[in-house]
C-alpha cells in the first residue's frame, strides 16, 4: 500500500503535466484566433468609417463640376450673400431649395448649429464638469457607485425621446418661463441637447480628474490648502487638458445631434444672432430633405456636401480632443 | 425570425441597387407618398384586403415627394400624392421606368388654415394668408385680431401640401425664413393647439381641437367654410386633388384596386376618413381640373 501511493502520485502528476501541456497549446490556438478575430473586427469598423468618407465625399464632390449644379448652388451661392432681385425677397440669405429660384445659403444652417451646439455647451457643460468634480473629489465611494453609473445612463436615453420631451413639455415651460415668442428656438433645443451632451462631457472630465495623481491632492492639504481650494486650484488646473477634450467631444456630438434639433428647434433658417429665433440645423436639414430629394439633382448634392462638412468638422473636433487627452496624460507623467 | 430579417433585408436592397421595379403579378401592392393620404391608403388597403383575401397592400407615407421619387425609382407600385406631378418628375417616370406615368385623382382635399381656438379671428382672405407666410404681415392687431407676435407653422419641403400652398396661395412666393417648419400635419396642429398666437395650414382630416379659419378669395367675396359643399362647388378658395399615380396603365390586381377605390365603396371610405370624394361628374366641377392644373415649369 505504501509504495503504490507515490507511485500513483507520480502518474497523476505525469498525466496532469500531458493534460496541461495539451491545454496549453489549445489555450494559445484560442488566444490566436481571438486575436485575429478582434483584429477582423477592428479593420472593420475601420475600413467601415473609411467608405462612409468615401461614399458622402463622392456624393458632394459634383458641386464643383456638374454643370447643373453649379448654376444653381455654385460655392458663391452657398457661402456669398446674394440678390434674388425680387422685392418679395429682400434677404441675402436664405435657405430654400424648392421653388421657382431654389435658394441655397447654408449660413442660416451653419449659424443656427452654432447656436444651438453654444447654448448646449452653456448649459451643459458647467453641470457636467461640476458635476465631474463632486464626484471625483467630494463624493464618499457609495455616493460614487451611484452617482457614476445614473449620469452615464442618460447617454443611453434616444435622442428621439429627449426630442419629444423638449417639444411637448420643456417648450410649454421655456415659454412660460421666459416669454419667447418662438414655441421652439435655439433655447428649448439647445437645453435638450445639453441632456445629451452632459454624458459625455461628465465622463470625459471625470476620468481627467481622477487621473491627477494622488501626490498633488497630498501635497496641496499638506500645506494646508481646504479641500475645496485644492479642487478648485490643484486638481482642476491639473487636469485642464483632459476637460477641455471633454468639451470639444461634446462639441462634436452636439454638433452632429439632430433628432432634438429637428424636433425641438423650429426649423426656421433666419439668419439671426438672437437665441430665442427658431433655428435650423445643418444635422435637421439633412434629415428632413434628403428623403425627398431628386436622386442627383443640385439639391442633393448640396444636402452630400452639407454632410461632408458636418463629417470633416466632428472628425477634427474629435481629433483635436483625443490629442487634448494625450496631452494631458504626458502632461501629468511628467515628462 | 427568418420572415423578419427578409423583409428588412429586402427592401434594403431594392433601394440600395434599384434591382427590376417590382411587378404586380405577386399580387402585393406597395402604395407610398404623401403623409395627408397615408391614413386614407392604409383605410382603403384594410377595407380592400378584407374584401379580397390573398391580397397583400402596404402602405406608407414619407411625403409626395418621397412617393414620386419612389415611383421614378420602382420602388413603389403605385404613389399617393397631394399634388400633381410636374413634368419633368414625369420624364423622369418614363424615361426610368419605360411606361408614360397615369394620373389618376382619386379625392378631393380641402386645406384648412388652422387657428388657435382661443385666437378671437374667424376669417382670413387669400391675401392676408399670403402676407402672413410671405412675412409682410407679422402682428395679429393687422388681420382684425389682438395686438401679438404671429407665430407661423409650416410643412417640410419634402410635402405635397407644402408645394400645394406655396403654389396656390403664395403664388409660388417664398415663404419668409421666420416660418418655422414641422414634419407632418399633426406636429403642425399639435403646435397651432399649444399655441395661441399661432397659425398653421394643412388637411382639414387632421384639424381636431383647434378651429378653421374662414376663408375669402379677394375681399369682395364672402368668407366660406372648408365644408364639403363648398369644396366640392369650389366656392372655398384653396381646395386641391389628391392623387395616385402609376407608371403604366395599372392592370390585373392593381386595376382591381383603383376600381375599387374610384367605385362608391371606396369613395364613401374617402368621406369616412374626412376628405371629399370626387365630384360625381368631372365636368360639374369648378374646381380647377387635373388637367388644367398641370405646372408648365419655367
Amino acid at each position: 500500500m505504501n509504495v503504490n501511493v507515490p507511485a500513483n502520485r507520480s502518474e497523476l502528476t505525469i498525466a496532469h503535466a500531458n493534460s496541461l501541456s495539451s491545454h496549453l497549446t489549445g489555450a494559445r490556438l484560442k488566444d490566436f484566433l481571438f486575436g485575429k478575430f478582434i483584429l477582423f473586427n477592428a479593420v472593420l469598423a475601420i475600413s467601415t468609417i473609411f467608405l462612409i468618407f468615401i461614399y458622402v465625399g463622392k456624393e458632394a464632390i459634383p458641386i464643383f463640376y456638374d454643370a447643373e449644379t453649379r448654376k444653381e448652388a455654385s460655392l458663391h451661392r452657398l457661402f456669398a450673400p446674394q440678390d434674388y432681385g425680387s422685392p418679395d425677397m429682400p434677404l441675402p440669405f436664405v435657405w430654400q431649395p424648392v421653388g421657382e429660384v431654389p435658394k441655397y445659403s447654408v449660413l442660416p444652417l451653419f449659424l443656427g448649429t452654432l447656436k444651438v451646439t453654444i447654448i448646449a455647451l452653456l448649459f451643459g457643460a458647467p453641470l457636467a464638469i461640476a458635476a465631474a468634480l463632486y464626484t471625483a473629489e467630494f463624493a464618499s465611494h457609495r455616493v460614487r457607485e451611484i452617482v457614476k453609473p445614473v449620469v452615464e445612463l442618460l447617454a443611453g436615453i434616444p435622442s428621439v425621446v429627449l426630442g419629444f420631451l423638449a417639444l411637448i413639455v420643456f417648450a410649454t415651460w421655456l415659454q412660460d418661463l421666459f416669454g419667447f415668442d418662438y414655441r421652439l428656438n435655439a433655447v428649448t433645443a439647445g437645453i435638450a441637447m445639453a441632456l445629451a451632451i452632459i454624458p459625455i462631457i461628465y465622463t470625459v472630465s471625470e476620468d481627467a480628474l481622477t487621473s491627477v495623481p494622488r501626490t498633488y491632492r497630498e501635497a496641496s492639504l499638506a500645506l494646508g490648502v481646504a479641500p475645496w481650494k485644492t479642487a478648485w486650484s490643484v486638481v482642476l488646473p491639473a487636469a485642464t487638458p483632459g476637460i477641455f477634450a471633454a468639451l470639444i467631444l461634446g462639441f462634436g456630438r452636439a454638433m452632429g445631434e439632430t433628432m432634438v434639433v429637428l424636433m425641438a428647434s423650429g426649423n426656421a433658417a433666419i439668419t439671426s444672432l438672437r437665441l430665442t429665433d427658431s433655428v435650423r440645423t445643418i444635422s435637421a436639414t439633412i434629415a428632413a430633405e434628403l428623403g425627398e430629394v431628386v436622386f442627383q439633382s443640385p439639391h442633393y448634392y448640396v444636402l452630400f456636401f452639407l454632410g461632408a462638412m458636418l463629417f470633416v468638422l466632428t472628425f477634427l473636433l474629435n481629433m483635436l480632443g483625443e490629442y487634448f487627452v494625450a496631452n494631458l496624460k504626458r502632461k501629468l507623467m511628467g515628462r | 425570425m427568418k420572415t423578419k430579417l427578409l423583409s428588412v433585408v429586402l427592401p434594403l436592397l431594392s433601394v440600395c441597387s434599384q434591382i427590376s421595379p417590382i411587378q404586380a403579378q405577386d399580387k402585393s401592392i406597395t402604395i407610398k407618398g404623401s403623409d395627408t393620404m397615408v391614413l386614407l391608403g392604409q383605410r382603403w388597403a384594410e377595407v380592400y384586403m378584407k374584401k379580397n383575401p390573398g391580397s397583400r397592400i402596404q402602405v406608407t407615407g414619407g411625403g409626395s415627394g418621397t412617393g414620386i421619387a419612389a415611383l421614378i425609382n420602382g420602388t413603389t407600385d403605385i404613389c399617393e400624392a397631394s399634388r400633381p406631378m410636374k413634368d419633368k418628375e414625369k420624364e423622369d417616370a418614363k424615361a426610368k421606368r419605360g411606361a408614360a406615368v397615369v394620373e389618376i385623382p382619386v379625392a378631393v382635399d380641402g386645406l384648412a388654415i388652422y387657428l388657435n381656438s382661443a385666437n378671437p379671428i374667424k376669417e382670413l382672405s387669400l391675401d392676408q394668408i399670403k402676407g402672413i407666410y410671405t412675412g409682410k404681415i407679422t402682428n395679429w392687431k393687422d388681420v382684425g385680431g389682438k395686438d401679438g407676435k404671429i407665430i407661423a407653422y409650416s410643412r417640410e419641403n419634402n410635402s405635397g401640401t407644402y408645394a400645394y400652398f406655396k403654389e396656390h396661395v403664395l403664388a409660388n412666393g417664398d415663404f419668409h425664413p421666420t416660418i418655422q417648419t414641422l414634419p407632418g400635419t399633426s406636429a403642425v396642429t399639435n403646435a397651432v393647439a399649444k399655441d395661441p398666437k399661432s397659425i398653421g395650414y394643412g388637411g382639414i382630416a387632421y384639424a381636431k381641437g383647434i378651429h378653421h379659419a374662414m376663408v375669402k378669395k379677394d375681399d369682395s367675396t364672402p368668407a366660406v367654410e372648408p365644408s364639403m359643399e363648398n369644396v366640392l362647388s369650389a366656392k372655398y378658395p384653396i381646395s386641391r386633388y389628391l392623387y395616385w399615380y402609376t407608371a403604366g396603365e395599372p392592370s390585373g390586381e392593381m386595376k382591381k384596386l383603383v376600381d375599387w377605390v374610384l367605385g362608391p365603396e371606396g369613395q364613401k371610405l374617402v368621406q369616412e376618413v374626412g376628405y371629399y370624394p370626387l365630384p360625381k361628374a368631372a365636368g360639374d366641377s369648378t374646381l380647377a381640373s387635373p388637367a388644367a392644373s398641370k405646372k408648365k415649369k419655367k
